[in-house]
Parts: C-alpha cells; structure tokens; sequence
C-alpha cells in the first residue's frame, strides 16, 4: 500500500475528511483499465468488484487497527516454566496489592487536599487553579506508580501560553494520565458512564477539560465552540487534543479529525509509542472495561513507554484566508500525522476511527459508481 | 473446534477441506455437470490463517457472522454489490465461510469463479438471469451516474451484438459461453504468516 504518497493530494472542491483520498491506498492494481470496444462480457464481468470484496473479508486495513495483541508467555521449557509461575506469583500476590495499597494512599492524600482546596479557596480563583494542578498531576503520578510505568519523555516540557494546542496519538485513557503527570492538560474526551465518568464531571472539569458524546450531533458545535474560547484564555490550561477521536493499538494511526487544526493556534504534536514487552497498553473497549483495562496494566510488570514532544506547527505565512483553510484543512493534519507517525513508527491508514460505530459514507460507494459508468460510458463511445 | 485458532486439529482441516470439495460438487452441478470434477482445495495454512480471521469477524463468538459484521468492515461495506453479496455470505458459518472464499482462490477453476458471478447475477435462485436480473446488477453498479435509459439501452444493444434478445433468459452455460478465453482474474490471496 502506497505509504510514502500523499495523503491528500490536490485539495478538491468540496472539502471533506469523511473521503480522504482512500484509492491512494487500497490496492488498485486489480483494475486495469479496460480498453477496445464493450463487449457483453466486460458488462457481465463482475470480478473487480467480487475480488475487492472477497480481499476485505480476508483482510483490511481498519480491522488491523483495532486489533489487540495479547502477550505471548513464554513459560516454554523445564526451567523456564518455573521461572514463569514465581512471575505470576510475584505479580499477583506482592506487586498487584502493594500497587493497590500505593494507589489508596495516592487517593486518600489527593482527596483530602483536593477538597479544602477546591471548597475553602473560593476567593482566590489563581491560587486555586495553581493548586489543583498541581495536586491532579500529582495523582497522575500515582497512578502511573501503580503500573511501576517506565516513561520515557524526550524533547522540551509544554509551556503554559495561550494559542497552543497539543494533538498526540491515542492508545488508551492511560495516554492523558502519562500526559497529565508531567503537565496539566485541558483534555478534550468522550464522556465516559461509571466512575471514569465522575471523575470527569468532578475534578477533571476544574483543569478546563471539554467532555462530548461521540453520537451526539449537537455536541460537535458546542464543544468547537469551547474550544475555540478555551485557547484564547491567558490563564487556561494547555489544550490536549486526540485527533484519532478513538484508541487505536499503537500500530496504526486512524484519520486525524480537523477540529484541533482550524483553531488557528500553534499544533504541537505529541507522539506516545508503548512497548508491548510486557503488556499491551492498547485499551480495547469493545472487550474490556476501563477497570479491567487498568487491573490488566497493575498486575503486570511494567508499563514501558516513550513520549516525544516534537517541534511545534504553525501555518506557513503569506496565504490568503481560503488557501489557509484549504491548505490547513488538508496538508496540516497530514504533516502533523506524518511527524507522529514517522516518530513513533506507526503505519498510517486513510480510515475515520468513527467507522467502529458507524458506517462508511455513500459517497465512497458512489466515486466508485462513478468511475465505473464513466469507463463504461467512454467504451461504448469507442465503437 | 476450540476458540483458539491454533487449535484447529489435522481432523478439522480434513473436515473443512471435505466440506468446500462436497459443497463446489452439489451447488454446481446443479447447472452444469463437468463443474463437480473441478474440485477446489484450499491448504493447511490457509484454512488456520482463515480461522483466526474469522474468530476476528465473529466478534460475539457465535460461531457464524452476521451481516452486521461483514458491515463492519468498511471495505466491504463501500463495495457496489455489498448488499447483494450479504445475502450470500450473512450467517455463513466456518465451512461455509472457507467455501465462500475458495472461489477466490488461485485452485478454483474460471468455471467455479463464473458460477459465483452468475449466482450474483441470478438472484431469485431459478438457475436463469434475465433482463431485468443484469439491469438491477448493473444499478448496483452504476448508482446516480448513468440514468436507466442508459442502462437500459447499453443492455440492449450488448445483448443483441452478442446474438441475445432482450426477452432471452441466459444460462450458466450462456455465462461460460460469454466468458470463454476472457483473461478473467477474480483471486484473493490468503495472508499466511
């Protein structure tokens, strides 16, 4: 598949990231094209539409995004198998409560600062804020302790200014918790049901962070909206911004959505690669909840990671304001994609990770429609 | 079969295998009697590469996929023909998933792959495609971008150049015809790691 092309090539008239150039990389080779004169049999010949579709049943691109690697143990011979039950024993019995018991005095701490603060400090809003972003990083760091995470963070801390945001690639919730426990992100995120989704509404609301419903068609404006007067707030926390809009298995990296690239501010990508050595930190939710997801990272032996902070993105100067939306709308995600996908070494592809929930766009059936009547309008003048 | 893919025994590849040489000899000699010799095999590996595949597709585990799942792959569900592939392949289960596939495969014979194409074509099932059967194919195929007098005309004159009427109904044999010596490549190849 044509990974060094472009991605979105010429920018069309009718903008649209539902359709990004996706014949860029489905195989294409399947359709010569035909020439000479139309004959019943090139009507009747069916074979490039029942090939594509009998190839997406073997395999495709979208459904290897989402696919969870489970790790391989490794318990194979006489002397290693025993090896292998002191690990889960140490894993289960000793490390597995001591990070539970690390976690409790991380909670039982940051509450009982947490709620003077946030109740006493009423008056002074600077003091305030300052407090509790620092006490949110802090059980960040706790929460990151109970996965004995090895985080790796490379290239210059996020500053705090205004017309910043920053987009990284999405793995799993505990992303913005690696994220987090270095700087107080605003995050943009999906609501989330159970006690994610007290948390959210509770202490993370206080960073400035913007909570939306995927399947709600009205939420878009009003959180494009928030957006938009959050990054020209002095004093807001730095915005964080998965573009994904889903958790992929840090293999792959889905569309970027356009919202974080026409706030008009500077794009600072983040890229996050996990290595998968001792557990997979992809977060599928379709299989697991989030507590599982987290007791599945606290029994195992270490959370390995590497964080990048790469060189800011900014619009190049001199554009007028069409080609600076057209331009910002089709190159920048692409550029900055590239950079995080060049960085983490994930492979991209075309799709929009809303697909999980959603079917593909008619309009994607319909260029193909399209190209077929038209080559077969054209043979039938050839005559 | 276990849930595991690499627990598929020796005994359930035989079966599998059994299975897509019996199916290709029924279904198609029902039109045409030389079809049963061109017997399809697919190997080993393919069939394990084609379990773990299909493990992934059945999402619930229940053991056959829906069509909701083959929509979920968005490369079948932008295809031209997916609505009348489903009901082909909806609740196809393990065997008849491989079956469905072998057609693809570079063993199965032009006459196996022409008899998928005329299955497509010939939906009501009676072993005849006729006028109206190509149109809605062609439909499928053309969407918006050509108007039914077009179709309806290129249809025609096609079949009339072809020696056909438009009130002809044509045959898997008439398909076999249609397609002799066309250098039709209708394969899928099997990841196998």
């Amino acid at each position: 598949m044509g990974e060094s092309r472009k991605l979105y090539s010429a920018p069309s008239s009718e903008l649209d990231l539902d359709r990004p150039n996706i014949e860029d990389y489905l195989p294409s080779d399947s359709i010569p094209e035909p020439r000479g004169k139309l004959r019943l049999r090139d009507l009747l010949d069916i074979s490039p539409a029942l090939t594509e579709a009998a190839g997406a049943i073997v395999d495709d691109s979208f459904t290897r995004c989402f696919k969870s690697n489970s790790p391989e143990p490794w318990n194979w011979n006489i002397y290693l198998f025993p090896l292998w039950c002191c690990g889960v024993v140490v894993r289960y019995l000793f490390l597995f409560p001591a990070r539970v018991l690390v976690l409790t005095i991380g909670w039982i701490i940051f509450l009982s600062l947490y709620i003077p603060v946030h109740f006493l400090l009423k008056g002074q809003d600077k003091l305030r804020t300052k407090l509790e972003r620092s006490l949110v990083e802090l059980i960040c760091s706790f929460f990151v302790a109970s996965w004995t995470g090895v985080i790796k963070y490379h290239g210059p801390r996020p500053s705090m200014r205004p017309k910043q945001v920053f987009v990284a690639n999405h793995t799993s919730m505990i992303d913005f918790i690696i994220l987090e426990q270095m700087t107080a992100f605003a995050v943009i995120m999906q609501k989330h049901p159970g006690w994610v989704g007290l948390l959210q509404s509770t202490i993370l609301e206080s960073l400035g962070c913007i909570w939306f419903n995927r399947t709600e068609a009205k939420d878009r404006e009003i959180v494009a909206r928030k957006l938009r007067e959050h990054v020209h707030g002095p004093d807001n926390n730095p915005l964080l911004i998965f573009p994904e809009g889903t958790c992929v298995n840090n293999e792959y990296t889905v569309m970027f959505k356009k919202g974080a690239f026409e706030l008009g501010c500077t794009v600072c990508p983040v890229a996050i690669k996990y290595n998968k050595i001792f557990v997979d930190a992809f977060w599928n939710s379709r299989k697991q909840s989030f507590t599982m997801h987290l007791l599945q990272l606290m029994t195992s032996w270490a959370v390995v990671c590497d964080v990048w902070y790469l060189e800011p993105q900014n619009l190049k100067p001199g554009e007028t304001p069409i080609e600076f939306a057209e331009r910002w709308l089709t190159l920048s995600p692409c550029r900055v994609r590239d950079m995080i996908a060049h960085r983490a070494g994930l492979k991209k592809v075309p799709w929009d990770g809303y697909l999980k929930y959603s079917r593909p766009s008619p309009r994607l059936t319909e260029s193909k429609q399209k190209s077929f009547a038209e080559s077969l309008l054209r043979r039938l003048k050839e005559t | 079969m276990g849930n595991n893919p690499s627990m598929l025994t020796q005994y359930d590849i035989e079966e599998v295998q059994e299975h897509c040489n019996n199916l290709c000899g029924v279904s198609l000699s029902f039109f045409c009697d030389y079809a049963a010799k061109f017997c399809l095999d697919v190997n080993q590996q393919e069939i394990v590469s084609l379990y773990q595949r299909f493990c992934q597709l059945d999402r619930n585990a229940k053991g056959f996929i829906s069509a909701d799942e083959f929509m979920s792959v968005p490369e079948f569900a932008m295809n031209p023909l997916a609505q009348r592939l489903l009901k082909m392949v909806d609740g196809l289960n393990f065997k008849d998933f491989v079956a469905f596939l072998s057609t693809f495969g570079p063993r199965a014979s032009i006459e196996q792959k022409i008899g998928l194409i005329f299955k497509v074509y010939d939906s009501d099932g009676n072993g005849k495609v006729t006028f109206n059967d190509i149109l809605e194919v062609l439909r499928d195929l053309t969407g918006s971008f050509m108007s039914d007098d077009q179709r309806e005309d290129v249809l025609t004159q096609l079949l009339q150049e072809a020696g056909y009427t438009m009130d002809s109904c044509l045959l898997l044999d008439d398909f076999i015809h249609i397609f002799a010596n066309s250098d039709m490549k209708m394969e899928v190849e099997v990841p196998v790691d």
